[in-house]
């Protein structure tokens, strides 16, 4: 499939970033790697961080945990609960990040395609507040810089979006 | 922040932000591209100059627009935050799903070889 390995991330609108990858894998596969604990702490994390804590009860009302921490301590934490589960297909669940006050509501779809899944994951903002929140405390983080990316937004083709191989 | 994301939002707007990408450009020279009036397109840039978006150089006679780049940043900087997190995350889990498949496979035969002999 062409699109196998790309990650594509597009603002939807205001309040609603949509993430879209393919896998080369049936989906049964990419749902039980997306969601026990001991495959999450193979794959999950930014570059250099690793996820050392995590813990998932996979069930409507159950929650999730996670730290995550990065190659110089530095501890990232977050949490939620499962609202919808339909393994394998579909999965419903808040986010909210110990350090800042407002949770989002990601929806993570798994479609199957001879034997290729696409994997897409709307994570929902509750308010412009708390995206602006979110955004502010990313250029607080540092990469203020960003202008060198400037070009590769508005390359986008549908919307605002940011394709990268990875 | 608000009126960036709906400055954003109108596909024109983002094709005009495309064309100043690649260097300042009057009205006139923005209309034409996008087939549309002056006064369309100048609706447009008011919006964008609002949004902190774009800006006016110095010029008087052509009063030509030019992209700002600071406008943007916090857009591309969201965004780009998602890549960096999950752009690496999901390279890794290529890996692992390779790797189930071949255990997979592996099992597989073995149930094949079983129900032979």
């Amino acid at each position: 499939m062409r699109n196998t390995g790309t990650l594509q991330v597009t603002l939807k609108n205001d309040c609603e970033v949509v993430l879209t990858r393919v896998f080369n894998a049936p989906r049964a596969m990419v749902f039980e790697a997306m969601t026990k604990p001991e495959l999450l702490k193979r794959w999950m994390g930014p570059r250099g961080w690793s996820l050392i804590v995590s813990e998932i009860d996979l069930r409507v009302g159950g929650r999730w945990r996670s730290i995550l921490r990065s190659p110089e301590g530095k501890e990232m934490r977050m949490s939620g609960v499962y609202r919808e589960i339909d393994p394998p297909e579909r999965i419903v669940s808040t986010e909210a990040y110990d350090d800042y006050t407002g949770e989002t509501v990601n929806t993570l779809l798994l479609r199957e395609e001879n034997e290729k899944t696409t994997f897409t994951c709307t994570v929902l903002y509750p308010s412009k507040d708390v995206r602006d929140a979110v955004i502010a405390s990313g250029m607080e983080h540092g990469a203020a810089e960003c202008y060198d990316r400037l070009a590769e937004v508005l390359e986008a083709r549908a919307g605002l979006s940011l394709e990268s191989r990875a | 922040m608000d009126l960036m994301f709906a400055a954003l939002a109108d596909p024109t707007r983002r094709a005009i932000l495309v064309r100043l990408a690649s260097g300042e450009a009057s009205v006139k020279e923005l209309a034409k591209p996008f087939a549309m009036s002056q006064p369309a397109v100048s609706k447009h840039l008011k919006v964008l100059e609002r949004a902190g978006l774009i800006t006016r150089g110095q010029d008087a006679q052509r009063r030509p627009r030019r992209i700002q780049g600071k406008g943007l940043g916090a857009a591309t900087e969201w965004l780009q935050q998602f890549r960096e997190f999950w752009g690496g995350s999901f390279q890794r889990l290529d890996d692992l799903l390779e790797e189930m498949k071949a255990t997979e496979r592996k099992k597989e035969r073995r149930k094949g070889r079983r129900k032979e002999s």
